[in-house]
């Protein structure tokens, strides 16, 4: 519980630094200039729909933040990654990121639950156990090399299974592209997963495994900010993203 | 009809026969190709099933790096990311031959063709220095001396400028006894004039030269790319409606559960959807159109023109973007040679009409170049779809045997099959430094 205490102080610390920091620059109008060849009148269908349409009430919040990541990203969180990686042998991180997993399938099997979704449950709840036992604490992937599938379930998802949409899009501090709902189905996901942890981990076995979950997952994502090799970086991953989690929602 | 005439006619014959046979010696027969694709959508789409692939090793040390190109440059703030150069190098430890790798259009230095190829050159002994392509949003702002790419002299000069600088970081560093150049789609093309402009500079003298799937005419290949997004059913205002629905058939075959993360991932997609070649070609030109939209609207900003922003305004990285966007995806490749590439550069050639304008970007143009420098060799696909009918004929007429024609493999399709792998490896030699 403490630490969602601390995510929630760091990320209010955070949206009032983006929101008051230097104040938003002025944006030049459009209008104000000579037309270009191609202008937006002349292109766009007067009722047509944005082919990459996602709702962003929030842009210029969203904009800001995406902002702070990447600076984030670069500045700490992808050096201590590197860090991290020249430290700890392949072998070991790969233990790290199965023991994660563990959690991550416990969760998935609760949230399939919550959904009515006893196939889900099974090969989840499978997963957990024989790897917690088989697989030492979840530190090798046992069920994996028995082809236990492995169906990922949160609780956005579930929200979005009884047929809560996505909200307005949403970019978190540090963690990046979200909407309203799925951020705010990773409450009791976190909450859970602290519990758990709380209950099954020594405190400072925990304190390690809080302060690695997220180097883990940074080292397990590919992503890279503004890397991407497109001028609409920012359009192109919200679309992904909610096309991503519209799909999730389906399965 | 007199008997010499018969005999001379007769002579004609076998000596085309033979001409035809030792010129054509380069084109692999279907028999004896194993890459599994025969349709070449697909392939283009797919690529290289997993038991095809070349075994290459898992890792290689290929480290990005970056590089300030115009120390005087003052970059736009909504492109403030993007004013050093980025790109990748493998070096091996002792002296060895070195390798620039072009990337293809609107690819990074560190993309999965540009990695994989890197990997089996590393594997050879190679030193590898791989960059992106002149048509990539980072190289447009950092690297292009106007701004305006698709320009084969100019982009040649932009890229042999990043070569050259780079080189001049690198040579403390490493040990080269030979400098390479290859590049794959629009970087094949781009490897071409590279590899002319080297021969008048003389700043590496190039050994040897590989192009792999590139076009014969920019334009042609842009044109056919364009036509592809009217391919989607109801035109580009329904980009929306056919992705749902691709993703809706894909996602009720992945409820009957196959496994996703495999890297045969969208060779399963392919033979589960069963899709029609229509909607694969919409899926290759909505791929081309999103980064031919990104790339007009780069160039746009970086030469301030007022294609589809309003020239004189400026952006920030906090402006909101989504109307260029908009309009980028709904304009055509061919519209930014016609509206704002010609007409940007036509007071530099006042005597070409814009027809001889877009048309001598083209190999046509240095074929006389191409047919006479033997270090030059050619890897290509008879079935690519960027090519239109007939222009594959260009690469064996005038290369003769160093251009290997391959029966399958779609666009750029093979480059991971294990043939296209060994054969793109031998091409350059054997390595010095080998491993």
């Amino acid at each position: 519980m403490k630490l969602i205490l601390c995510n929630t102080a760091v990320v209010l610390l955070l949206l009032s630094l983006g929101a008051c920091s230097s104040g938003p620059p002025p944006q030049q109008q459009a209008a104000d200039f000579p037309e270009p060849v191609f202008a937006a009148k002349r292109i766009l269908p007067p009722d047509h729909a944005d082919l990459t349409a996602v709702y962003d009430p929030w842009t210029g919040l969203n904009k800001r933040i995406y902002n702070f990541n990447y600076h984030f990203n670069k500045a700490i969180f992808l050096p201590v990654v590197r860090g991290y990686e020249a430290v700890v042998p392949s072998a070991g991180r790969t233990g790290v990121k199965n023991f994660f997993n563990n959690f991550e399938d416990l969760l998935t099997m609760l949230n399939s639950a919550l959904q009515l979704k006893p196939n889900k449950v099974a090969s989840s709840g499978s997963r957990v156990i024989v790897n917690s036992t088989v697989g030492v604490f979840g530190l090798f992937d046992v069920a994996t090399a028995m082809n236990i599938s492995r169906p990922m379930e949160d609780f956005g998802q579930t929200l979005g299974h009884w047929g809560v949409g996505q909200g307005p899009y949403l970019v978190l501090p540090l963690i990046g592209p979200s909407n309203l709902r799925d951020a705010l189905g990773k409450l009791p996901d976190t909450y859970v997963q602290i519990t758990v942890q709380d209950k099954v981990l020594s405190q400072p076995v925990g304190l390690s495994a809080m302060l690695l979950y997220p180097i883990d997952s940074r080292a397990n994502t590919a992503f890279r900010y503004y890397q991407n090799g497109s001028a609409f970086e920012y359009q192109m991953v919200r679309w992904l993203y909610s096309t991503k989690r519209e799909l999730d929602v389906k399965q | 009809m007199t008997i010499r005439k018969i005999l001379q006619q007769c002579f004609i014959g076998l000596f085309a026969t033979l001409f035809v046979s030792a010129t054509f010696s380069a084109i692999i027969s279907k028999e004896d190709y194993g890459y599994p694709i025969t349709d070449r959508f697909a392939a283009t789409v797919v690529g290289t099933p997993d038991g095809f692939q070349a075994a290459l090793p898992e890792s290689i040390p290929f480290e990005g790096r970056s590089i300030t190109i115009f120390p005087e440059r003052v970059t736009p703030d909504v492109f403030f990311y993007g004013s050093k150069l980025l790109y990748s190098v493998a070096l091996q430890d002792s002296k060895a031959p070195l390798i620039f790798l072009i990337a293809g259009t609107g690819a990074s230095h560190n993309g999965s063709k540009s990695v994989n190829m890197a990997k089996a050159f590393y594997q050879a002994g190679f030193h590898v220095v791989s960059i992106s392509s002149p048509t990539y949003n980072n190289f447009v702002i950092a690297a292009s001396k106007t701004g305006v790419v698709g320009h084969a002299e100019r982009d040649a000069e932009d890229i042999y400028r990043v070569f050259e600088m780079i080189w001049a970081e690198l040579k403390n560093e490493i040990d080269v006894s030979s400098f390479n150049l290859t590049g794959y789609s629009l970087g094949g093309f781009n490897a071409a004039y590279v590899s002319k402009l080297d021969d008048e500079r003389k700043s590496f003298i190039f050994d040897r030269v590989l192009l792999i799937n590139p076009p014969v005419s920019l334009y042609n290949s842009i044109s056919l790319l364009d036509r592809m997004t009217q391919n989607i059913p109801g035109g580009i205002n329904n980009f929306n409606e056919f992705v749902d629905k691709l993703i809706n058939a894909y996602t009720n075959t992945y409820n009957e559960g196959f496994d996703a993360g495999g890297g045969d991932f969208l060779y399963k997609v392919y033979q589960s959807l069963n899709l029609k070649d229509e909607e694969l070609a919409a899926l290759i030109g909505i791929s081309f159109r999103i980064s031919s939209g990104s790339l007009v609207f780069t160039s746009d900003v970086m030469a301030d023109y007022g294609y589809i922003k309003p020239k004189g305004m400026e952006l920030n990285r906090y402006s909101v973007l989504d109307v260029y966007n908009e309009v980028s995806l709904r304009l055509g490749f061919t519209d930014y040679y016609h509206e704002f590439f010609y007409p940007y550069y036509r007071a530099d050639y006042p005597n070409e009409s814009r027809d001889e304008f877009i048309s001598a970007i083209s190999l046509r143009s240095i074929e006389d170049y191409l047919r006479n420098t033997k270090k030059i060799t050619v890897m290509h696909n008879a079935d690519d779809v960027i090519l239109e009918p007939g222009e594959i004929d260009f690469f064996p007429e005038v290369f003769g045997d160093r251009a290997t024609i391959y029966p399958y493999g779609g666009h750029c399709g093979n480059m991971n099959y294990r043939d296209n792998v060994a054969r793109m490896v031998a091409s350059f030699g054997k390595a010095g430094g080998q491993q």
